[in-house]
């Protein structure tokens, strides 16, 4: 996989990861360009269209848009999946996740993506693993969290 | 939510030190009450609130500060602006031993930083310590940021270490976490492998890592196969075990029950992202030899398609997509194989299933995956059996890229058995095809009406028709192509000129057809003239009808086709010169158009009917090579796999017409250089020499700074070698610049004319072609030369003579470079100018005894050079003689005992010295393949050879 971006059904970027070197000015770009494709998209087509020379696998859930860029020779199902896959990692760890929930804690997806996915790669597909190695991590952010009694910016959802 | 936002941040801040924060808030939070709430506007305060208490003197930022700032700057970040401040608090925070810091700090040097040099050696340093904790949080996260960052740096760090880490073994009772570490490690190293493969060493590491595929825990494998699935793609044979592991894993999972595999299995699929990256894994490798290993893998391909039939365990769309994404990739690991027709035919079988499957996903994959499918001899008649299915596709596919799929199957399956359905439904497909895919679809019609026309009036009719439907996306190769065939085939050139004339006289058609028809009327008129209705009266009034609708290159070609209608039919001749002495063609403001008119009304004014009937004489038929439209759909393709297809499928069809681009015919020779009857670009009659190098098509585009000296021109090397042995040619052409050599030698003179030709149309502005010789050459060799004039006009030659000593002898050749301005664009060209030693050859004539005399003397190691090398070209003696003699020594027949040696003698004269040389070239006919050229120097002793004596024959 090259890249895995989501976005909000207005075009707005929540979550992007990229595995290959490429400039900033070039992610813009791809983002920009990608982004109004798939939004132009219709429900019903295919999840599945080449982009350059690129296939782009994208999933809408609710009002994000799931996308990634695979190469020519990777399969385009398990792409699919790998992208359900990690909406319910993310739903298992928030209950039932939406779009703010990315937002204000932008780093716990990051930490579950790579924890499921690195290099492109899947690394761990078991959702039990997955969770507890993020669970493990968050016991130890408790532990120094509590030694400054103070309220953590990243931990607003709930008051919310 | 935004005010819930600021509040938190602001909360944040509260106990924060400096009094300055509280006016930032106040201003703030007043600020965030009046204005529109629009996300830029709070982006831009939160970023100004920070920048402020970042500098507002708080210098020692605790660890807890410091991580809320750096998650506050990612989370702007992420809201889409730039972040160019507050990567070295994140440094800071990797040395931190509170997990929470280091992860917040790991996380915004793995998005934000990409590879900032500075940067990366604090990030290293930090990443290498928490390495070596033996802490498997930490090492998890240190490998996270080496796998996401992936930098060279990076990679020179630690590819080294990541392997051992990798194989290390643990005791059980740290297995279980340190697993979670080595699947890390893994993907870590393979991301580092795709940046920078050669800072990751072999060793024995790998056999170890093959064995990973036998791990118990299904996370590792995962991960692992992965790797060796990267790496066996370079370095087969080092991982080559990793087939027989591979398949017994693939076994033990597709057999295994649905809840064997726990947490492994998905959606009742068992390990569908393993299984799928088993089987990629195996696409590296040929079908396995062992046949219990063989007997194995058919079965688990076997039991993949049978469970393809079974009824879903579920209705949910997540199994149906892991089963068939398992199932997709073992068909294409049986195409891969390509060995087994009772699998190839049942994975078409089940592809054909698909493609009335209600799922749009399916349906595409299907498609595409038919498409390999079809170049298979054995299933590619069971492909076929769906073209109905993929016909209705075409037709009533609302996506446009499953339309898109199904005209890629349509081309992949077609043969000469379907070719008039196919092309006739793609033909109808056009009319209302989306606009994106129309030219690839024009290249596809008439590249399969060309392959597999057996009546070429089907030809003539289907590229007419193409012209019809979709004139402006019919490229210049496909109605050059056209005129190509209908000349290359006399059987069909009547037809044509009927075809032609009656499509001209539609009241609308496209320029292209105009053209198409001025050119084949030009030649084949003549055959349809008998009949009264196209009488050549008739034919010329139609064609200049459209003449005044059409563009310069277009009246260029018709301007041809007039005066090859005053040789066909002298009947029209006066018509014809009225024609063209009219004001509009002879005061004509384009100056090609105007020449063609004045020495065309000429040509036909002085001109006998005897000379009139040669200079305008029928086109020779083109020489057959590859079809330019192919090369322009691969092109267009890129290097995948339509071009395995095209291979294939050229065997299986003898092709009927492999002719070529546009040549540069030219009935009428005329000083302009795009005088051919097409008019448009062709190549200028070179001098005779090289054909234009291939990198001569790449415009220079190595320097801006017009002080920089480009590399030299890609191909050039080539060329220069070919000078080794002669004196004129052409020794470089790209697009806008030829550069022409004719030179002479003698003794240690020379003299070399170097012509420069502009092949465009615009001036070359401040042009200076320089010569630069190193320093150790500038001794050796003098070279003078005098400016030349700047300005170059276009189709101009300018030339420039340079006068040659050699003082010295040498080894380097000096190198030419070009600078000019070409319509505001700095243009750099360097190539080398093929001065070399053998140039001051002077043969010698020397008899046998006398040369082995000589030759026996020169034995010191100093005097002898000898190089064992493989000849690029099949031997040849007559050629071989006259690239001795073309290097410059004499060729000594009846010299050597063995007649398929070959001996040369000749002194070398520089100001300083002679020296002598003799050469002798053993040529091993059995190899067919290895030469040995040995040259002896007698007079005086030194260290120096022959140069360029492996260039001049190998």
């Amino acid at each position: 996989m090259q890249f895995m971006l989501l976005f909000s059904r207005q075009g707005k970027l929540r979550l992007q990861k990229w595995y290959v070197p490429l400039s900033d000015k070039e992610k813009k770009k791809i983002t920009r360009e990608l982004v109004q494709t798939v939004l132009a998209r219709k429900p019903k087509m295919c999840s599945f269209l080449e982009w350059r020379d690129l296939k782009i696998v994208y999933k809408r859930y609710a009002s994000l848009y799931f996308c990634c860029a695979i190469e020519d020779q990777d399969n385009e199902l398990i792409t699919l999946e790998i992208i359900h896959r990690y909406v319910e990692l993310l739903d298992k760890y928030f209950g039932s996740v939406c779009e703010l929930d990315i937002i204000f804690n932008f780093e716990k997806a990051y930490f579950i993506l790579d924890e499921f996915l690195l290099g492109g790669e899947v690394q761990e597909t078991s959702k039990k693993n997955v969770l507890k190695a993020i669970e493990q991590a968050d016991l130890l952010q408790e532990k120094t969290e509590n030694m400054y009694h103070s309220k953590s910016f990243i931990g607003c959802k709930k008051a919310y | 939510m935004r005010r819930y936002l600021l509040s938190t941040i602001l909360c944040e801040k509260k106990g924060g030190k400096g009094h300055s924060s509280e006016t930032i808030r106040k201003n703030l939070v007043t600020g965030t009450r009046t204005c529109c709430s629009s996300d830029r506007r709070l982006c831009l305060q939160l970023h100004r609130f920070l920048l402020a208490s970042y500098s507002s003197g708080d210098k020692a930022l605790d660890g807890y500060s410091k991580k809320k700032y750096v998650c506050k700057l990612l989370f702007i970040f992420l809201l889409g602006h730039d972040i160019d401040f507050g990567h070295m608090e994140a440094v800071n925070l990797l040395s931190s031993n509170r997990y929470t810091e280091k992860q917040i700090g790991y996380l915004f040097i793995s998005v934000l930083v990409n590879s900032n040099s500075e940067l990366i050696r604090l990030i290293n340093n930090a990443i290498k310590n928490d390495l070596a904790s033996r802490n498997p949080t930490f090492m998890g996260l240190a490998l996270h940021c080496i796998a996401n960052v992936g930098s060279r740096e990076m990679a020179e760090a630690f590819a080294g270490e990541i392997p051992k880490i990798l194989v290390a073994g643990y005791v059980s009772c740290v297995k279980d976490t340190m697993d979670s570490v080595k699947q890390s490690a893994a993907l870590c190293l393979l991301r580092l492998y795709r940046t920078s493969p050669d800072l990751v060493p072999m060793g024995d590491w790998t056999s170890r890592v093959v064995h990973l595929l036998n791990d118990q825990h299904l996370g590792v494998v995962t991960a692992a196969t992965s790797l060796i699935t990267t790496l066996a793609q370079k370095n087969p044979e080092e991982f080559k075990t990793s087939v027989s592991l591979a398949v017994s894993r693939l076994s033990r999972i597709v057999t295994s029950a649905s809840t064997d595999l726990q947490d492994y299995t998905y959606y009742f699929v068992p390990a569908p992202w393993l299984s799928v990256k088993l089987l990629r894994l195996l696409q590296c490798y040929p079908p396995p030899e062992d046949p219990a290993v063989r007997g194995r893998l058919t079965e688990c391909l076997e039991t993949i398609l049978n469970k393809a039939q079974e009824p879903p365990k579920s209705k949910k769309v997540q199994h149906s997509n892991a089963k068939n994404a398992v199932l997709f990739e073992a068909i294409s690991l049986i195409i891969h194989h390509d060995s087994e027709p009772n699998l190839l035919v049942r994975a078409c079988n089940q592809l054909g299933q698909f493609l009335q499957h209600r799922e749009t996903n399916l349906r595409y994959l299907a498609l595409e995956s038919m498409c390999t499918l079809a170049s298979s001899e054995f299933s590619h008649e069971a492909v076929k059996t769906h073209i109905e299915t993929v016909i209705n596709a075409l037709k009533t596919e609302r996506d446009v890229s499953v339309r898109q799929r199904a005209v890629d199957l349509l081309y992949a399956m077609c043969d000469r058995s379907n070719a008039q359905q196919i092309v006739a439904e793609m033909l109808s497909y056009l009319e209302t095809a989306d606009y994106s895919i129309r030219e690839e679809i024009v290249l596809k019609v008439a590249i399969l009406a060309e392959k597999y026309a057996v009546d070429y009036t089907w030809y003539v009719d289907t590229i007419l028709n193409l012209i019809r439907i979709a004139g402006d996306y019919v490229s210049e190769e496909v109605w050059y192509r056209v005129i190509q065939i209908v000349i290359n085939r006399d059987d069909v050139q009547g037809y044509a000129a009927k075809t032609v004339f009656e499509a001209l006289q539609a009241p609308a058609c496209h320029e292209n057809l105009v053209k198409v028809g001025g050119y084949i009327l030009g030649e084949f008129g003549n055959l349809i003239a008998g009949d009264p209705r196209s009488s050549p009266l008739i034919q010329f009034n139609l064609l200049h009808s459209k003449f005044h609708l059409c563009s310069v290159p277009t009246r260029a070609l018709l301007l041809s086709t007039y005066i090859k209608f005053v040789n066909l039919f002298p009947e029209v001749k006066t018509t014809i010169q009225d024609v063209l002495r009219s004001d509009s063609q002879l005061k004509n403001a384009d100056v090609e158009l105007q020449q063609r008119a004045v020495e065309y009304l000429r040509l036909s004014t002085v001109a006998s009917t005897d000379i009139l009937a040669t200079v305008l004489e029928e086109m020779p038929p083109f020489p057959e090579r590859e079809s330019s439209i192919l090369a322009k759909l691969k092109k267009k393709k890129g290097p995948s796999t339509v071009t395995d297809l095209e291979e294939a499928k050229r065997e299986r069809s003898a092709d009927v017409n492999g002719g070529p681009e546009p040549a540069p015919a030219s009935a009428v020779s005329t000083p302009s250089p795009s005088a051919d009857l097409l008019g448009l670009g062709a190549a200028p009659p070179a001098p005779a020499g090289p054909p234009p190098s291939s990198g001569g098509l790449l415009v220079d585009v190595f320097s801006d700074s017009p002080s920089a000296v480009a590399p030299l021109a890609p191909g050039s090397e080539d060329n220069f070698a070919r000078f080794v042995c002669k004196n004129n040619g052409v020794l470089f052409e790209n697009q806008l610049l030829q550069i022409g050599l004719k030179s002479e030698f003698r003794q240690n003179l020379g003299r070399m004319f170097i012509f420069y030709g502009n092949k465009t149309s615009t001036q070359f502005l401040n042009f200076t072609p320089t010569l630069i010789c190193s320093d150790d050459l500038q001794t050796n060799l003098s070279l003078q030369t005098k400016p030349v004039d700047p300005t170059v006009d276009g189709g101009a030659q300018v030339q420039q003579v340079v006068n040659i000593e050699c003082v010295s002898d040498f080894t380097e050749a000096p190198v030419l470079n070009i600078q000019f301005r070409y319509g505001g664009t700095f243009q750099n060209v360097s190539v080398k100018l093929p001065i070399t030693l053998n140039k001051f050859f002077q043969p010698t004539e020397m008899a046998s005894q006398d040369f082995f005399q000589r030759w026996k003397q020169l034995s010191s190691p100093q005097q002898e050079v000898q190089n064992i090398f493989k000849a690029k070209h099949p031997m040849d003696t007559e050629i071989t003689k006259a690239k001795i003699i073309g290097f410059g020594s004499a060729l000594l027949e009846d010299v050597d005992p063995n007649p398929a040696n070959f001996v040369g003698a000749g002194i070398i004269h520089t100001k300083t010295t002679q020296i002598g040389c003799l050469l002798r070239l053993e040529p091993n006919l059995q190899a067919q393949l290895l030469e040995s050229v040995s040259a002896k120097r007698w007079l005086p002793p030194g260290t120096h050879r022959a140069g360029g004596a492996r260039g001049a024959v190998g």
